[in-house]
């Protein structure tokens, strides 16, 4: 059965005035009724306003001046500032640092959250065990980053627990300096971060996976279909648009990371672990050059908005 | 309109003010008025928490009895916190009134116009500054008085210079080369002396490095300017640190590490040697009773005799220049540079008074505390990056080519000359 809704002027006869409140309907009041979603929405409005697009475009203001905040006067340079940054070798390092930080951590926290979100989704482990088991992978998460730092700082010291039980294995000879070594440095870090970031694809594909209708793998297997087969031709297709979404937003914030790596390494030895985030912040609080760091801000901004353009249409193609 | 719908729009109405005021209020200035007509001093600083419990806060509450009219509101957090909220300040124009400062951001915060002329505050209230044991001045103008200072004496683990065969502490350069050697060989995981490096907080750069020069009356500078080539002391310097660490005498683990990796280090017994802050001579003692320590002044090269720098840190303290009420931020000034309140805040600190006239009881009653002020008053207090223009990335920009020295990218001298590059931009 099925019931149509027709707007109440269709049933009065053309001519007849409204009636009732429909009479009140004057053009006061309708410019008042349009413009009282706006109204609810203003509060928001202005925090957007204030909070989010007057500093991106005092940044980029920032960007195209001389001696911003430390100058009384700054003059517009126009472009001079990202010219600067983008002939400094050390910018080069930090970028390269930041693709290959971003590029492994994504890509195994893809790969590590979803072999843990496939063990407890799995009907071989009882409900007891499958809590203890979320319960465990998940504190990785739960840290603060400043822990996470400390943590592993204390982990990967030359005297530590790490070089304590790989000197004790003879796997090395426990006298490893991961943090401070600059061929190690980069990997340490990154393994840091997987550590710490890996739950975030786990539950979310815990969650993607606990969706996908039971029927299919039985279809499946009534086609004779193998655990691998069912792997690739239903639990992968199911999960695409939690893995797309997962993976690009994991790349914004990685590619952003910032208190890790200042927590652990400072962006050294040398430059080893030099990204964009690190980079940027040491023009502007310890070089006190705000105008270029706001360049190099504004870089990193067009970067992250190539992969929130990404996300966006990947979302609105999903809608 | 229905009751709930009002009561909804009212709602939405308050949720929308209060956001404003929200908003509104983070751009309030860092002074105020109170409704008395009081003054209310804004003091940020990373003091109080380095302090006892309550004791910095019983110190202006003196202030405020001894000053009526004027409240003292104090804004701490730890140094790293405390020096981004002054960064911010100094470039919104809300710096608190009177604010704690290291020597290392004077030359920025002053050249910015965000810390007022000390000098000028003085001339105009008549201070006498002849008991003031140093001022950081720009340009022939005081912008920060060190209300206390910490000394960088050299810290030496006594069982294990005594268990490596070694008399006493180092003297010269070569005895303390001598001495690591011996210590390092004690076992594999024992080594002779500690060099954080870490690029996070390069004060090793200063503390540990540059200290070797300054302790046999060598200078970075010639004439204010940066002088890390055709500088025999300086070459020097650096190259009996590449040489220490070529040997195997420091500890693992250098390039990433702060100095409270190396205080740790030394805790535990891991390190037979180690410059350091007196201000740690009580964490030592907390974290380690059986540690038997002693404290020496910096060896200095073969044969020098002259007047050994010693390296040291400041609490310093400056007034904002948007501040409305610099009068009253001198009077704090001023009551924490007289001799009894500075005496009572170096006892406190355990560190050595910013009033010469101020004598701290520890001095006289602790043998570490009294063989350092022995030393400190032997040598003198050396610390050329106070003042410099963005003094930390000076260090820093140091750090990273005699990182590079170190791990054999290139030589010592190649360090210097790329490091002296980097000073000269930013002088």
């Amino acid at each position: 059965m099925s019931t149509t809704l027709r707007p109440a002027a269709a049933s009065r006869p053309a001519g007849e005035p409204p009636r009732g409140r429909a009479a009140r309907r004057t053009p006061a009041h309708q410019i008042r009724r349009r413009l009282t979603p706006y109204g609810f929405l203003s509060p928001t409005g202005v925090l957007l306003i204030i909070l989010m697009a007057t500093p991106i475009i005092m940044v980029v203001w920032y960007s195209f001046m001389d001696g911003v905040i430390t100058s009384d006067n700054p003059a517009f340079v126009g472009f001079d500032n990202y010219l600067e940054v983008l002939a400094n070798p050390v910018f080069y390092t930090a970028v390269r640092n930041t693709f290959v930080f971003t590029g492994i951590s994504v890509v195994a926290h893809f790969t590590i959250g979803l072999a843990f979100a496939l063990m407890l989704n799995s009907p071989l482990l009882g409900d007891r065990t499958k809590g203890l088991f979320r319960a465990l992978y998940v504190l990785p998460w739960l840290f603060t980053v400043a822990i996470v730092a400390v943590l592993w700082r204390l982990l990967l010291n030359p005297n530590g627990v790490v070089n304590y039980i790989f000197g004790s294995l003879g796997l090395t000879d426990g006298q490893t300096e991961w943090l401070a070594n600059p061929s190690s440095a980069l990997l340490a870090v990154t393994f840091i971060n997987i550590w710490a970031g890996y739950p975030f694809f786990m539950i979310s594909l815990l969650a993607g996976l606990q969706g996908i209708p039971r029927d299919l793998y039985e279809a499946a297997r009534v086609d004779g279909a193998g655990a691998w087969q069912q792997f690739r031709n239903i639990t992968i297709p199911q999960l695409r648009p939690i893995i797309i979404s997962m993976a690009l937003l994991d790349l914004i914030w990685t590619s952003q990371q910032f208190p890790l790596i200042w927590m652990t390494t400072g962006g050294g030895p040398i430059n080893a672990t030099e990204v964009l985030s690190t980079f940027t912040y040491k023009l502007a609080f310890t070089s006190y050059d705000f105008s270029l760091a706001s360049a190099a801000a504004v870089i990193v901004l067009l970067l992250s908005m190539v992969l929130a353009f990404f996300y966006v249409r990947h979302q609105k193609g999903r809608d | 309109m229905s009751n709930g719908a009002q009561i909804r729009r009212t709602l939405v109405a308050g949720l929308g003010v209060s956001a404003l005021a929200v908003v509104a209020g983070c751009g309030s200035d860092g002074s105020a008025q109170s409704d008395g007509g009081d003054v209310v001093l804004e003091f940020s600083q990373w003091w109080e928490p380095e302090l006892p419990d309550g004791y910095f806060r019983g110190l202006m509450d003196q202030f405020e009895e001894e000053n009526p009219g004027i409240t003292v509101e104090l804004l701490s957090g730890p140094y790293a916190s405390t020096k981004e909220q002054v960064v911010a300040g100094a470039a919104a124009g809300t710096m608190s009134d009177v604010v704690g400062l290291d020597g290392a951001w004077v030359n920025d915060f002053a050249g910015q116009g965000s810390i007022a002329d000390l000098s000028a505050v003085m001339e105009e209230v008549g201070y006498d500054t002849s008991n003031l044991a140093s001022e950081v001045q720009v340009d022939g103008s005081t912008y920060m008085i060190p209300v206390v200072n910490f000394v960088y004496p050299m810290f030496t683990n006594d069982d294990l210079l005594a268990a490596a065969g070694v008399d006493g502490p180092p003297q010269t350069r070569g005895e303390f080369a001598d001495a690591a050697e011996k210590i390092s060989a004690l076992d594999e995981s024992t080594h002779g002396w500690v060099l954080p490096l870490s690029l996070e907080a390069p004060n090793g750069v200063q503390n540990d490095v540059m200290s070797w020069v300054w302790a046999s009356g060598g200078s970075m500078l010639s004439d204010g300017q940066p002088a890390l080539t055709g500088n025999p002391d300086v070459a020097d310097g650096a190259q009996f640190v590449k040489d220490l660490w070529d040997a195997g005498v420091v500890a693992p683990g250098a390039f990433t590490m702060k100095e409270q990796d190396k205080v740790e280090e030394f805790t535990n017994g891991r390190v037979g040697m180690m410059i350091d802050s007196l201000a740690h001579v009580n964490t030592l003692r907390d974290s380690n009773p059986d540690l038997s320590f002693s404290v020496s002044a910096l060896p200095a090269e073969d044969g020098y005799t002259g007047e050994r720098g010693i390296p040291y840190a400041s609490w310093g303290i400056g007034i904002a220049e948007n501040s409305e009420h610099k009068a009253e931020a001198f009077k704090l000034i001023e009551f924490l540079m007289s001799e009894g309140p500075n005496a009572d805040l170096s006892e406190a600190a355990h560190a050595f008074p910013g009033n010469t006239e101020s004598v701290p009881d520890f001095v006289e009653g602790d043998e570490v505390f009294s063989a350092a002020f022995e030393i400190y008053q032997d040598g003198y207090p050396a610390n050329e990056f106070v003042g410099l223009p963005v003094a930390e990335q000076l260090m820093r920009d140091l750090g990273e080519e005699f990182q590079k020295a170190l791990d054999g990218q290139q030589t010592v001298d190649e360090a210097l000359a790329a490091a002296q590059e980097k000073w000269e931009a930013k002088f």
